[in-house]
């Protein structure tokens, strides 16, 4: 009797309490998005809290509300942010998984400026003057990170700044959220791939001065380390071309090194050839990570080291490339431009594979303006335009004579020669003189005076206007070119050209100068002397006195390319040249093209900047860059007028060819440092930071 | 016994928490968190006032009256489960605000058993409604004193130097312990 009365009781009070339940669902009914649901099906629901919000469901209400990434759940996994993802109906490309990287290696090397006693906290000390360190922005070494970091992921390491533990590391943030200087930064690689030097950044000077902002110090360490192939991912994050940098590149980052102050810099470029080499000698490439497919489509017109590093980078942030180039084969200038003695095309080729296995389609022999326009291209269902067509149109003189047989110019004669010896080397060489003349100070015209040398010319003679230490061309270049015989004429500007009656040139009239006032440049100008005309005889005479963009295609183009604005020396305007958008807005334009003739590692730069701007502009995000952007400046506070204590260390020799044997081939004549070498120069590396640097190594 | 009494008693002298031990998983689970404590001691507040009054009137109309009180521990859960459930509804369609700031504190209260166990104290103790009901919030105002102050010393204790095998929950227990022992100093007062 009394079990029953039980019995009847509960199932009053259940069927009470279901039916208010029930009817409550129906007169408090709120719509949800069914989404909500699902996604939070997908995490972990657990409720740790470990995404920033109030447990799974917040979470998943957040990620349909596009507040939160589809990755927003740290425990669960790539699996579930896919399913989620695929819920959302979002791309997956949000789902490249986040890692925390600790952005200061300075640490207990920093200077102190006081004495802190107190609570063992970076937040309680940085609002004492932002820390005792001197470094404005550097790690305090207490330590937040670790504490607020719930997987263990984070430890201080032995030099006092966190060291992060890459196969724990979730990427949540709590680290990145609870670092009072911004030290930690949860980033995916393609945000890595994205970010540009900023003046917060903690970069040494050698970085700062990088036209392709490599992070030298840490790549020189890793070499210091014996970890190869991990200074050939540090440099490929930045640079595509290391092989083609290592051997051509005038190194700006070694006139700021800062060992450089007190003796010789350290031979950074020699470095990244060493492990540039090192990777292709190991018969093995390292894999390089893509983000997954955005389904945007870029046409990049051009495949020289512009068009090659801005396809490279849309690449791995996802995107589909095609390059679109005039010559047989990609490269461009560094193909047809530089000769083979100082950049063996095997090797560029072997480079050039590379970037192409990640996926990058290459349309060869076909130029713009002549097989194809800008319309055709949007037409053809691309988003978005990069044009790296360079500067291959050379200038003129400007004198008489100059059309006369046996005249030629600087990029045509080597455009044409590198076609015959790498397309046709059966067919009959190009016509080489016996005395050749090249008029220019610059890299083409040593490059000219170098092929002529190898190609048998019994005399060269390079006539500049201003004297060698104005030549603009690279300082090793011009030393080679001496070794090599070549007469140097100084203050000479040419008047005319003079030849005989069948047209040939037979000699060449100049005016001898002399230097006067600073132009504009900072360089003294050549003012001639009255009636001092010389003449100089010659059989072939070479005009390489700089290079502009070839822009026929604005004529040939039918449709979009009018509005597309050019400056005055005919490069692609763009109004901030850290985004390089051109005037039509889905064009962009980079390296030579946008700059006039520059160095190749301002191309690649360029080709990565071009590339950030691309990413942006088919994200609908803006693509003004941060106002805090480097760009060719450097941090005041990290230039140096003197640096302590340091002991005197000879900077590793560049091993080349012996002059007799190099003048008769076109054998590369610079040669890789040997491993000791290479371990001896990175220990030269002082390890510099923002202004701290490592005095054990000094 | 006066309203008075019941509010010093149930605060201090008889906590739920660091007198009578009731509710520890989530004393420990949401005191990481200064923000965390604040809104499970709200949450609580609200669900322990509402289920101390709803078991009164359960027990008080139907298990007396039928000499059922021996089914109430079931049934107590029953409600308090039921009641949670549909004051989660309510607030998210009347005051959309409350239930965000509550967020996933609600719900977690299912299980709590500092809100069971003043409910069957509440009954034992034979109080009329209004001392249930004024009981019942003194009760919720201690839970949420002592996890507050909990969260603001383990806040603190993050900043310490700790022995690695003490850290985290072990010195939160031992901390526990001697806030515990703090609260005797009230035994005595009524």
């Amino acid at each position: 009797m009394l079990s029953l009365s039980a019995v009847l009781f509960m199932l009053a009070l259940g069927a009470t309490c279901g039916a208010v339940l029930s009817a409550a669902s129906k007169i408090f009914y709120v719509y949800e998005d069914p989404r909500v649901g699902i996604v939070e099906g997908y995490t972990a629901g657990a409720n740790c809290g470990g995404c920033g919000y109030a447990g799974c469901a917040a979470a998943a209400v957040a990620v349909v509300a596009g507040e939160a990434p589809p990755s927003v759940c740290i425990v669960a996994g790539p699996e579930a942010t896919a399913n989620i993802a695929g819920v959302m109906g979002l791309d997956p490309g949000t789902a490249e998984s986040l890692l925390s990287y600790n952005t200061c290696t300075g640490g207990d090397r920093a200077a102190e400026k006081y004495v802190y006693m107190g609570i063992k906290s970076c937040q309680a000390l940085a609002t004492l003057h932002g820390g005792q360190r001197f470094c404005p922005v550097g790690c305090l070494g207490f330590g937040d990170c670790v504490k607020a970091c719930a997987f263990d992921a984070i430890k201080i390491g032995a030099h006092g700044y966190p060291v992060v533990n890459e196969m724990k590391c979730v990427g949540c943030g709590a680290c990145e959220k609870v670092c009072p200087k911004d030290i930690m930064e949860i980033k995916t690689m393609s945000q890595r791939l994205l970010h540009l030097n900023q003046y917060d950044d903690r970069i040494a000077p050698c970085q700062q001065t990088c036209p392709a902002e490599i992070d030298i110090p840490k790549y020189v360490y890793q070499t210091k380390i014996g970890d190869y192939e991990g200074a050939v991912n540090t440099i490929r994050e930045r640079n595509p071309l290391m092989l083609a940098c290592g051997r051509v590149c005038p190194h700006p980052c070694e006139d700021k090194c800062r060992r450089g102050i007190e003796d010789e810099p350290v031979s950074i470029n020699q470095l990244k050839r060493f492990v540039a080499d090192y990777e292709m000698n190991s018969g093995k490439r390292l894999p390089i990570s893509v983000a997954p497919s955005t389904g945007k489509k870029i046409a990049v017109v051009g495949g020289g080291p512009a068009g090659l590093s801005c396809a490279y980078f849309l690449r791995r942030l996802g995107h589909d490339v095609t390059i679109f180039d005039a010559m047989p084969k990609l490269g461009g200038m560094i193909r047809y431009g530089i000769p083979e003695y100082r950049l063996p095309k095997d090797v560029l080729a072997w480079e050039i594979d590379g970037i192409l296995n990640l996926g990058v389609e290459h349309k060869p022999n076909v130029a713009l303006g002549r097989d194809f326009d800008i319309g055709a291209l949007i037409a053809s269902g691309y988003d978005a335009v990069f044009l790296g067509i360079g500067a291959w149109k050379d200038y003129t003189l400007g004198v008489e004579g100059e059309n006369l047989q046996g005249c030629y110019t600087g990029i045509n004669f080597l455009t044409n020669f590198a076609v015959w010896q790498q397309e046709r080397p059966h067919e009959q060489r190009p016509f080489i003189g016996k005395k050749c003349v090249v008029i220019g100070g610059g890299n083409t015209a040593i490059d000219c005076v170098r092929t002529l040398v190898r190609l048998g010319a019994d005399e060269v003679t390079i006539v500049y206007r201003r004297t060698r230490k104005e030549m603009p061309a690279n300082e090793v270049e011009i030393v080679a070119a001496e070794h090599e015989g070549i007469n140097f004429t100084f203050l000479a500007a040419p008047t005319q050209v003079i030849g005989d009656e069948a047209g040939n040139v037979t000699q060449l009239e100049y005016l001898k100068m002399e230097l006067g006032e600073p132009d504009a440049s900072g360089r003294r100008r050549p003012v001639p002397i009255e009636g001092s005309e010389t003449v100089i005889d010659t059989d072939m005479l070479i005009t390489a006195i700089g290079q502009g963009p070839d822009v026929f295609f604005k004529d040939e183009s039918k449709r979009l390319d009018e509005d597309l604005k050019l400056t005055r020396w005919n490069t692609i305007d763009s109004e901030d040249e850290i985004a390089l958008q051109s005037s039509i807005p889905y064009i962009f334009s980079g390296g030579d093209a946008a700059t006039g003739a520059d160095l190749v590692v301002s191309a690649i730069g360029a080709g990565r900047r071009a590339a950030r701007s691309i990413h942006f502009y088919l994200a609908n995000e803006d693509i003004t860059p941060p106002s805090k952007t480097l760009f060719r400046n450097n941090i005041p506070v990290s230039i140096f007028e003197s640096v302590s204590g340091i002991t005197q260390l000879p900077r590793t020799k560049m091993p080349e060819l012996p002059v007799d044997e190099r003048i008769k081939s076109f054998v590369e004549a610079d040669l890789v440092i040997t491993e000791d070498e290479a371990l001896y120069e990175s220990s030269r590396c002082l390890e510099c930071c923002l202004i701290c640097y490592n005095k054990d190594v000094a | 016994m006066g309203y008075m009494e019941i509010i010093i008693g149930g605060i201090f002298v008889n906590n739920i928490l660091l007198a009578q031990f009731l509710g520890n998983c989530p004393f420990l689970g949401t005191s990481k968190k200064m923000e965390t404590a604040v809104g499970m001691a709200m949450a609580v507040v609200f669900v322990l006032v509402l289920a101390g009054v709803i078991t009164w009137v359960l027990y008080a109309f139907f298990l007396v009256p039928y000499k059922l009180v021996y089914m109430r521990t079931i049934a107590f859960i029953l409600v308090i489960a039921s009641l949670v459930q549909f004051v989660e509804m309510f607030l998210k369609k009347s005051i959309p605000a409350l239930y965000a700031g509550l967020g996933i504190f609600l719900p977690l209260i299912t299980t709590n058993c500092a809100v069971f166990g003043a409910c069957i104290l509440n009954v034992d103790k034979e109080l009329n409604f209004m001392k249930t009901l004024v009981q019942s919030f003194a009760y919720a105002v201690g839970f949420g004193l002592a996890l507050i102050l909990f969260a603001g010393v383990r806040e603190r204790i993050i900043l310490a130097r700790v022995p690695k095998p003490l850290q985290d929950t072990s010195i939160g227990l031992v901390t526990a312990g001697i806030l515990s022992l703090t609260f005797y100093a009230f035994k005595g007062m009524i």
